[in-house]
């Protein structure tokens, strides 16, 4: 027996409401959004006493990422020339073996926060779509700017203009 | 159409949609392909070589390789 008209209606409003669904619990974090509580996240390492404030460079990186290993210099050279005016970088280890992580920073010695999401807590309420992916939050705690990936001087260039901007603002 | 067809239409495609071997891999997760050891062609030169005396024998080259090593990564 063939379905009819109504019944192919019905069942197509059901598998796009599902979607839906599935869409807004995939939401993750996105400019206009406010910093995620870091403290309450289970992160392995010591997080930086103040960070509100501040403008805050919440970056997710790994040790197998090519792509995230050469942001490092450029951050760290960020964290030098802004550290003062009010930034703060936290590098999220997504490594599921902290040994990774620290061979890297052996390395590449990083003189901003690096901190490891050990189980993953933090990285999933985020939902990057790929590594590395990091948020730039202003003072008043608020995602401003969002990068998906690093690509070399041109993202070097958008985080320097960018922590500019909103180094500028007054905190509320 | 009844409602215990009806019903046993959603069951059947209940399961089916259940019994998919497939699962999202999330980009934090890929660590493991990442690894050097998913390189398919990790020895370049033994490769070149197995491939000139594929080509000799059997007429035919290329069509080995795939794009791409699954490390999620830009």
């Amino acid at each position: 027996m063939l379905p009819n008209k109504s019944n192919i209606v019905r069942s197509t409003l059901l598998v796009l409401g599902l979607a839906g669904l599935t869409c807004l619990a995939a939401s993750g974090l996105k400019v206009g959004d406010g910093l995620p509580d870091l403290g309450a996240a289970g992160l392995e390492g010591k997080l930086p006493d103040k960070l509100k404030g501040q403008v805050v460079l919440l970056d997710f990186w790994a040790s197998w990422c090519a792509p995230c290993k050469e942001s490092f210099p450029v951050m760290e050279k960020l964290h030098k020339e802004h550290s003062g005016e009010g930034l703060i970088i936290v590098a999220v280890s997504v490594d599921e073996k902290s040994a990774d992580m620290e061979k890297f920073l052996k390395k590449t010695p990083a003189t901003f926060c690096v901190v490891r999401d050990a189980k993953h807590e933090l990285v999933k309420t985020t939902d990057v779509s790929t590594m590395p992916t990091s948020f730039l939050i202003d003072r008043a705690g608020k995602v401003r700017f969002t990068h998906s990936g690093f690509l070399g001087k041109a993202t070097a260039k958008q985080y320097q203009d960018e922590v500019a901007q909103l180094l500028k603002e007054k905190a509320p | 159409m009844s409602m215990k067809t009806r019903l046993a239409l959603l069951l059947f495609s209940a399961t089916l949609l259940l019994a998919t071997g497939c699962a999202e891999v999330k980009p934090w997760e890929r660590g493991a392909l990442a690894d050097s050891i998913m390189i398919a062609d990790r020895d370049p030169i033994g490769d070149m070589q197995k491939e000139h005396m594929f080509l000799s024998r059997e007429e035919a080259s290329g069509g080995r390789a795939v794009g791409g090593g699954g490390c999620g990564c830009n």
